[in-house]
């Protein structure tokens, strides 16, 4: 295990430079999530319209991982459909879990840093937070359509 | 590690390649082999339930249980075995208190006085207190450094205040709260006090006579015993008058149709087949606690702490929460500009274990205005050495965080 894995360079300037940190005026909706284990907060907030992510931002308070696996999220669903989006969750939701995911299935970009976070298991929960966040977020926004 | 390292098996492994350092015991401590023994013992050799049979095993298995009970009340010096009610950890004694004393006394106009920094299992069954009855939960105000000025804990105790409860030994800030002054100020007006022992009763000599509290609560595997149990002392007069937690078998004197009446104390509280394998090992982490004596385990807890803080105060960027003196057992600590979680991530590949997060405080950590928090806690198994392990791991965080965000 070491720890280069983890802290990947592409994730440190993701935390440092976190990407669509803020609030959306006119945003559909917003979902707020607690990691009640550690104390992580993330809020959220997206512009669906006519079920496409139009933009995407956040708010939260939290470790390198966490802050960073949410400024990957926001860049990677802008411009998604709604149900692209849930497919998106579903891959990282493996990816978490240790399973090789096929680069072919979905362009990771940025988020395939993420990957090594798999071998530190008691971090995983750090990345998750923001893709539970979606996964919420975007079913809301099917149920409110 | 310390000479009494060696009893403690779990402590003699490497971890992600370095040996161990195990400073995570105000969330739980290491077992030694006694205690480990005695589990195993009971289950292979005398595993029978409590107060029912007639058989030699049954018989045993009392006897250890009750021997156990006769242990811990000596260990805290209650005055009789009656006191000493058995639960699955503090959370269960709090909750026992909070609803089979609290719950049916109090009314609107009456005053609960807690500390902002109480543990969530010292204040939420308190909060839950209040919105049932109607009584009005309020707090002490700490000063900046964690401690309670008395002056100001007699002006926030009235007449109204029917109860106060408060850790003895904060499991943030490691402060030791001034327990005896306080029941001399709840008493004045007839009110009640029950103590949170879960961080004191593991580290130092807690005699509920001496301190007058009517309750204390406290959990056998914080101080070397088994998961699962833990201690509820209360007053004889105070659990006499209170009604049953829990109902069911084990508890019972007669039980008819309609209607049934109680065992005494303390068993009217024990409904259901107890955790008789974790009394036992909790009646042998008292044995193996007063083998060392708990003056020597209090002299060395409160050396380590001090060890750590003034190492740490040397340490630019880094920030020790709590008082300078009069602290015990731990150390909760931040590194400027890196996260907690990955201060105890990059510890964990030296082989050093700290808890990070808000160590289930999370008015505290508004109060200490951070999200979250790195905690160092020691036990008798430690030393300074492990202490310097964890200095060097810090400025190898510090060094590697300075790194990879350039």
């Amino acid at each position: 295990m070491s720890l280069d894995d983890l802290y990947r360079r592409v994730i440190m300037d993701h935390y440092q430079k976190p990407r669509n940190r803020g609030r959306i005026e006119d945003g559909t909706v917003t979902v707020d999530l607690n990691n009640p284990t550690c104390g992580d907060k993330i809020s959220v907030q997206m512009r669906v319209e006519e079920g496409k992510i139009e933009e995407a931002k956040f708010l939260g308070e939290g470790c390198s991982i966490s802050l960073a696996s949410a400024s990957m999220m926001t860049e990677a669903v802008k411009g998604l459909e709604v149900d692209e989006a849930l497919r998106l969750v579903d891959l990282f939701s493996r990816m978490m879990q240790g399973e090789d995911v096929d680069p072919d299935e979905f362009p990771l970009e940025d988020i395939e840093a993420l990957q090594g976070v798999a071998k530190f298991p008691a971090r995983i929960k750090c990345a998750t937070l923001a893709w539970k966040a979606l996964e919420k977020g975007a079913k809301e926004s099917v149920q409110k359509s | 590690m310390s000479h009494y390292a060696k009893d403690f098996p779990i402590l003699n492994q490497e971890v992600n390649g370095n040996p161990l350092v195990y400073l995570d015991s105000a969330a739980t401590s290491q077992k030694p082999f006694q205690v480990i023994e005695a589990v195993e013992s009971y289950y292979k050799e005398i595993n029978s339930n409590v107060h029912r049979g007639v058989h030699t095993l049954g018989t045993k298995a009392t006897d250890g249980y009750e021997g156990a009970r006769e242990k811990v009340r000596r260990f805290i010096n209650a005055a009789s075995v009656k006191e000493i009610v058995y639960t699955r950890g503090t959370t269960t004694a709090l909750n026992i208190i909070a609803s089979s004393y609290a719950r049916p006394r109090l009314k609107e106009g009456d005053e609960i006085v807690i500390s902002p920094s109480e543990h969530h299992s010292n204040l939420i069954p308190w909060q839950q207190v209040a919105r049932a009855t109607g009584a009005q939960l309020k707090y002490f105000p700490l000063e900046p450094d964690g401690t309670l000025d008395l002056k100001k804990a007699e002006e926030t105790i009235t007449e109204r205040t029917k109860l106060v409860a408060i850790a003895h030994v904060s499991n943030v800030l490691g402060t030791i709260f001034p327990i005896k002054e306080l029941a001399r100020l709840v008493h004045r007006h007839q009110g009640v006090l029950v103590v949170d022992g879960a961080q004191s009763v593991p580290h130092m000599k807690v005699d509920v006579r001496d301190l007058d509290c009517d309750f204390l609560a406290f959990s056998g595997h914080k101080m070397m015993g088994p998961t699962g149990i833990g201690v509820l002392y209360g007053k004889e007069s105070l659990l006499e008058e209170m009604e049953p937690f829990e109902f069911g078998g084990e508890m019972i004197d007669h039980v008819d149709l309609y209607e049934s009446t109680w065992k005494e104390l303390p068993w009217k509280f024990e409904g259901g087949t107890p955790n008789i394998a974790g009394a036992i090992g909790l009646g042998a982490a008292v044995d193996y606690l007063e083998s060392v004596g708990m003056d020597e385990v209090d002299a060395h807890d409160r050396r380590l702490a001090a060890y750590a803080v003034e190492k740490m105060k040397e340490v630019e960027g880094l920030t020790v929460y709590g008082p300078t003196t009069d602290r015990t057992g731990l150390v909760t600590f931040n590194i400027e500009g890196v996260h907690p979680h990955d201060v105890a991530t990059v510890l964990d590949a030296e082989g050093i274990a700290v808890r990070a997060g808000h160590h289930c405080c999370q008015p505290l950590m508004r109060w200490l205005g951070v999200s979250a928090t790195a905690r160092a806690s020691f036990h008798l198994y430690n030393s300074e050495a492990d202490i310097d392990r964890l200095m060097k791991g810090l400025q190898k965080t510090k060094e590697y965080f300075g790194n990879v965000l350039g």
